[in-house]
């Protein structure tokens, strides 16, 4: 038998093996989830399986069924039951599924019972965690939630007056002479740059746009080996902000995995802008500003609209400094709740627990996406 | 090819080339301007071929010994050195003409930046190309006058003239912003192109700050460069409220010339105001009314 064949054999045997462990032991909430499996959800005799079957049926999406099972249903319609956790309007969350949760300290005194439950929502840019304490009560010989709801803020209908700043591009034609003159691209300039090794190499840097006029920009970088040879190749993707504003500065963070720094010799950064039709607006005020220590690390505050315009998904992106004022590490995270005028939403950027001890300082900006952005 | 065979080839060569320099059947001049027509005369009997051959183009004409010969207006367009060769059946005769380019007809001028910060030395940089009716370079040295002004200043004017058709100047971008003409001239010629001179970095930021219930109302004054010049609407300027450990910042774009916005009061909390890489004022929130 030759060598490939029995690898093949193998893989076979072993893809066996999996789908029949998978097929005896069943994951219950991976299962409930995949299968929509009404027939597995069990009665709630106990406050653990009551949490569990409330959340499965989250899971599924059977809004009716999980509000109708709740202690508290009398506080609020089933309609804010479902805004609560999908959002009112357009939003990460409107766009998440349940990928699974945790339950912690369930404290049974009685006919009441307290858990926690942290709901681990999965989107195109993530995970985000919803933390809800839930107070579990006997009723007869079932167990039900209270539920916490968490109730959106609503807008009235109103006309916001806004002095709408935007700028747009016109481009040399085709037609024109090669002589002809251009728009001249934005001018940015890369203010810091700081490689780490944590594993792999990280840059870290921030960029200014100094020109007048917005730009889309973005930063690519180079790993140059000890013989001169092009090591890796990178650009910054979802850790900067690619629409810079006149005097804005982002910062960026380029992760190479694999490459050691001890490797590289030298760095080339290839920061590059392009002219864009972009608006200043909306101005996203982030309020609240703190940082939270150990064992988890987190910079957190609240974004607040400050602009008439509804903000369907916003992005804050941090960076940290050490006392020297040296960059140690640049995050990010995403409110998961649009953002309407003047309503905060919290937002959470984790920071590595062995750079928090170093962290002395730190700046947050934020990136927004509009839906009905004209 | 033995050392033989070479030396009879060489000697037939110069034979011929001692033949024709006596008896040329053909006149040509020296040199033409692109375009121009050209008459040949020409003496002897029979037929031969001419052949004219320069950059980008190579001309055939049939011919009867003792006629003329005409090339038309437009023709022979090419600027450049062209090899004419005259060939019979038992001859041939070479000569060289030179084709000139006519009067300058056209300039590409090629103006950078188009935008700059004001008060920049040697900031503008403006290059030109002089061409003539058949987009030849015209190499003979020719004046450009470029002229720079603004639309409340004096016109800046440097005359260079052309090396190998092209002229080149640098000069200082004003120290007011707007926009400025930019004029390259050849004679009656003239090509424009329009620099966008902006505000440098903004100069004396200084922001004022009064209370409104519990948030404080900010607001800077008008942001100008160091030379007075307005900084352009949508320049980013950065609040920043801090207050026992806790930050608030907002980015507010400049809008008709200030930024303004309102923050949360916190007693002992400092307010500070940045743009780009320039800070501005601070103010303790407790000197706030």
């Amino acid at each position: 038998m030759t060598r490939g064949r029995l690898i093949a054999l193998l893989i076979t045997v072993a893809t066996a093996l999996l789908i029949a462990i998978g097929t005896m032991f069943p994951n219950p909430f991976a299962l409930a989830l995949a299968t929509g499996g009404a027939g597995l959800i069990r009665p709630p005799s106990s406050p653990r399986v009551a949490v569990e079957t409330l959340v499965q049926q989250i899971g599924h999406r059977e809004w009716r069924v999980a509000y109708n099972s709740l202690a508290n249903k009398n506080e609020f319609t089933e309609a804010q039951f479902i805004r609560d956790l999908t959002g009112s309007y357009s939003s990460l969350r409107s766009y998440s599924t349940l990928d699974g949760f945790d339950l912690h300290s369930l404290h049974v005194s009685g006919a009441n019972a307290d858990a926690q439950v942290s709901l681990r929502w999965s989107s195109v840019v993530g995970t985000f965690q919803d933390v809800r304490d839930l107070r579990v009560t006997r009723v007869g010989s079932q167990w039900q939630v209270a539920w916490p709801i968490v109730r959106e803020a609503r807008v009235p209908p109103q006309v916001i007056p806004v002095n709408y700043l935007r700028w747009d591009v016109i481009y040399r034609g085709p037609e024109d002479d090669w002589g002809a003159q251009n728009v001249e691209s934005p001018h940015v300039r890369i203010v810091d740059m700081h490689p780490v090794d944590r594993g792999g190499v990280i840059l870290l840097g921030e960029l200014l746009n100094e020109d007048v006029v917005p730009a889309f920009v973005t930063v690519k970088a180079t790993l140059v080996a000890k013989n001169g040879s092009a090591m890796a190749s990178e650009d910054a993707f979802d850790k900067m902000s690619h629409v810079l504003l006149p005097k804005q500065v982002t910062p960026f963070r380029i992760d190479f995995h694999d490459v050691r720094l001890s490797d590289v010799d030298s760095v080339q950064m290839d920061p590059s802008a392009s002219l864009i039709a972009a608006s200043a607006d909306p101005v996203i005020e982030i309020e609240d500003q703190k940082l939270t220590g150990l064992p988890n690390p987190m910079l957190s505050g609240r974004l607040v609209n400050q602009s008439g315009q509804l903000v369907n998904i916003a992005h804050a992106l941090g960076t940290f400094y050490d006392s020297a004022g040296q960059l140690v590490w640049v995050s990010d995270g995403y409110a998961n709740r649009a953002l309407l005028p003047e309503i905060p939403v919290p937002f959470a950027i984790s920071v590595p627990t062995d750079l928090y001890s170093k962290v002395s300082s730190y700046r947050v900006i934020s990136s927004t996406y509009s839906s009905n952005r004209l | 090819m033995t050392a033989r065979l070479k030396a009879v080839l060489v000697s037939v060569l110069l034979a011929a080339a001692l033949a024709a320099a006596q008896t040329s059947r053909v006149e040509f001049p020296r040199s033409i301007a692109a375009g121009d027509a050209l008459s040949l005369s020409t003496t002897g009997n029979g037929k031969a071929t001419l052949y004219i051959v320069g950059p980008g183009q190579a001309l055939r004409r049939d011919l009867q010994l003792g006629d003329k010969v005409a090339f038309g207006v437009d023709e022979i367009h090419n600027a450049g050195h062209y090899i004419v060769v005259l060939a019979g059946p038992s001859f041939s005769e070479t000569a060289e003409l030179d084709v000139t380019a006519r009067q300058p007809s056209a300039l590409s001028f090629l103006a950078k930046p188009s935008r700059l910060p004001v008060d920049r030395p040697d900031g503008i940089s403006g290059v030109v190309y002089v061409f003539d009716p058949f987009q030849n370079l015209v190499v003979q040295p020719t004046n450009v006058s470029f002229e720079l002004s603004e639309s409340a200043g004096p016109t800046r004017s440097r005359t260079v003239s052309t090396r190998d058709g092209l002229a080149w100047v640098r000069m200082d971008s004003a120290p007011k912003a707007g926009a400025a003409q930019f004029l390259a001239r050849v004679g009656d010629l003239t090509e424009k192109r329009i620099v966008q001179q902006v505000p440098a970095e903004p100069c004396n930021l200084r922001m004022n700050a009064h209370r409104s219930g519990n948030r404080i109302e900010l607001e800077t004054d008008p942001l100008r460069d160091c030379r007075g010049n307005a900084v352009p609407d949508g320049t980013i300027v950065t609040f920043k409220e801090t207050y026992q450990g806790t930050e608030s910042t907002v980015d507010v774009p400049l809008k008709r010339g200030v930024a303004k916005t309102n923050m949360p009061v916190y007693e002992g909390g400092l307010i500070s105001v940045a743009t780009g890489v320039v800070m501005g004022n601070e103010i303790q929130t407790k000197d706030v009314r």
